[in-house]
């Protein structure tokens, strides 16, 4: 569904240009969760937003549904991993959940029914009315991941977005994030920069070199659908595939 | 205990104020000048002049209409189209960057412009009365909420855009339910600065000219020695000045009640 073509991004021009990206190729299919890691400074995040439409690359093409992306693609949502400035303070968390659909066609009700289902799928549905700012971190990014799920994406694109929370709530939300995949049957792109999440998560993780960037290599996740923190991450499999990754990094 | 540090709180704020009053009373009753009344004969004369009506009048005498009204009103309408002024053309400004960039000199310069100078060219232009007073208020008192709403604007968080971008937010939308209250703080203070402003280009443009209303009180008592009401009508602007702020405050405190409590969360 989402096709990645010779991107590639050169800040500046003449003597001063500066090759970010040199050439990146790949593919997300249908229903898939493909992680993307890459040392730091890579322009993970930079490819990210080419793809949601907030960022011009300078060469390639970007294809959704057999379609070039020129601007924001409407049936795409981003998770940006600073959730305290993504979410509205003056808005309360159902009213956040909501504020995407309010141009939609759907009526008053409607929308307010998708934004509360959306939050009790996150396991919010009891703080609708509260603020952000009286949440913790875990929950926030649980509320902009909400808001993403209401807007009922096709593709959900993730800029790490559990970088900025504890370890245990990092946990929680990953395994929340492949409950609504199975339950949503959506396609997700998530940057992350932690080597294990890319492998829990992903069913491939594309592996990025240092800038002027390409891709290293893909690697399939050969692990079960259903995963589990713990028995999971013991796996022989995952231990091979992490080393893997962190080889191919290192590269 | 909470009751107690509240009472305590409203002491400890009004102590100096009570203690001013009592000295001025008893420094003012010592000299015994004409031109330097007792406040209890400036609140005396405050209650003859404004506050002397039937009952059925709420105790507001005849005068209040030509006294008050006509001030209340050229404030009110002069902070009002300077402030919805200033926030349209601070907010436009500020959501494009060549527009504010290309502004940005005259409004430095038009902030530095003493309001008050410009008095003698509105009665040169449109002549003594209401059009002149509310040029003067207009003129005078929209920077600091144009300034500060282009501010606002200008800050709007970029991860917040991109959300809004990325989510498909008409331009309306963006401007009515990200930007403005994104720049509310902002415009917030500005609001309470203009207004101040608007008072004092009030009674000056009514010093100047005009057949009524407080400056004119002021200056027509001073005229004719009569001391006492040229007190009277000071305290009375100071008092509407006062009490229009609180409202002001009253009203922000509602509208933002997201930001200083999140503000405070942060900080605790």
């Amino acid at each position: 569904m989402l096709d990645v073509i010779e991107l590639g991004h050169t800040y500046g021009t003449g003597a001063r240009a500066h090759v970010a990206i040199d050439e990146v190729n790949f593919r997300v299919d249908e229903g898939e969760i493909v992680c993307v890691v890459g040392p730091s400074g890579c322009g993970k995040s930079t490819l990210l937003k080419s793809i949601a439409g907030l960022h011009r690359i300078s060469t390639g093409e970007i294809h959704l549904h057999g379609r070039q992306v020129r601007d924001v693609p409407g049936d795409l949502a981003v998770v940006f991993q600073d959730y305290s400035r993504s979410l509205f303070p003056w808005l309360s968390v159902v009213k956040n959940v909501e504020f995407p659909l309010r141009g939609s066609s759907l009526s008053r009700r409607e929308r307010r029914e998708r934004a509360e289902d959306a939050l009790a799928s996150v396991g919010l549905g009891h703080v609708a009315r509260k603020h952000p700012w009286q949440l913790s971190g875990g929950m926030q990014q649980r509320v902009a991941i909400a808001r993403a799920l209401a807007y009922r994406p096709s593709l959900l694109l993730m800029d790490e977005p559990f970088a900025s929370v504890d370890a245990q709530t990092r946990g929680e939300l990953e395994d929340l994030v492949l409950r609504v995949r199975a339950a949503q049957d959506m396609t997700i792109l998530l940057v992350t920069h932690d080597i294990d999440e890319s492998v829990y998560l992903g069913d491939r993780v594309l592996v990025l070199s240092e800038s002027p960037t390409t891709v290293v290599d893909t690697l399939k996740v050969d692990l079960p659908r259903e995963r589990d923190q713990i028995v999971t991450r013991a796996s022989v499999e995952f231990v091979r595939l992490r080393s893997e990754v962190a080889r191919l990094l290192k590269h | 205990m909470f009751a107690r540090s509240k009472f305590a709180a409203i002491v400890q704020r009004w102590l100096v104020f009570v203690i001013f009053v009592l000295v001025w009373q008893w420094a003012a009753t010592v000299v015994d000048q004409t031109v330097f009344p007792t406040p209890s004969a400036i609140l005396g004369q405050v209650r003859t002049l404004w506050f002397s009506g039937p009952p059925s009048h709420l105790f507001l005498g005849s005068r209040v209409s030509d006294d008050i009204l006509p001030s209340i009103e050229r404030l009110a309408t002069g902070w009002a189209i300077a402030s919805v002024a200033g926030v349209v053309i601070g907010i436009t400004l500020g959501l494009s960057s060549t527009l504010a960039d290309y502004a940005s000199g005259v409004l430095a310069f038009m902030r530095a412009v003493p309001p008050v100078m410009l008095v003698p060219v509105f009665i040169v232009l449109f002549h003594i009365g209401d059009t002149m007073q509310l040029a003067t208020i207009i003129f005078g008192s929209i920077w600091p909420v144009l300034l500060n709403a282009v501010d606002g604007a200008r800050s709007v968080d970029p991860i917040k855009r991109d959300t809004a971008r990325a989510y498909r937010i008409g331009r309306v939308r963006w401007i009515t339910t990200v930007v403005l209250p994104a720049a509310a703080p902002k415009i917030f203070a500005g609001l309470r600065i203009n207004l101040a402003i608007a008072l004092i280009l009030m009674v000056v443009s009514e010093f100047v000219g005009s057949p009524n209303g407080l400056g004119y009180v002021i200056t027509n008592a001073q005229d004719t020695f009569d001391y006492k009401s040229m007190w009277a009508g000071i305290a009375l602007v100071s008092l509407l000045g006062f009490m229009l702020n609180r409202l002001l405050v009253a009203v922000e405190d509602r509208a933002l009640a997201w930001h200083h409590s999140s503000t405070r969360l942060l900080e605790g």
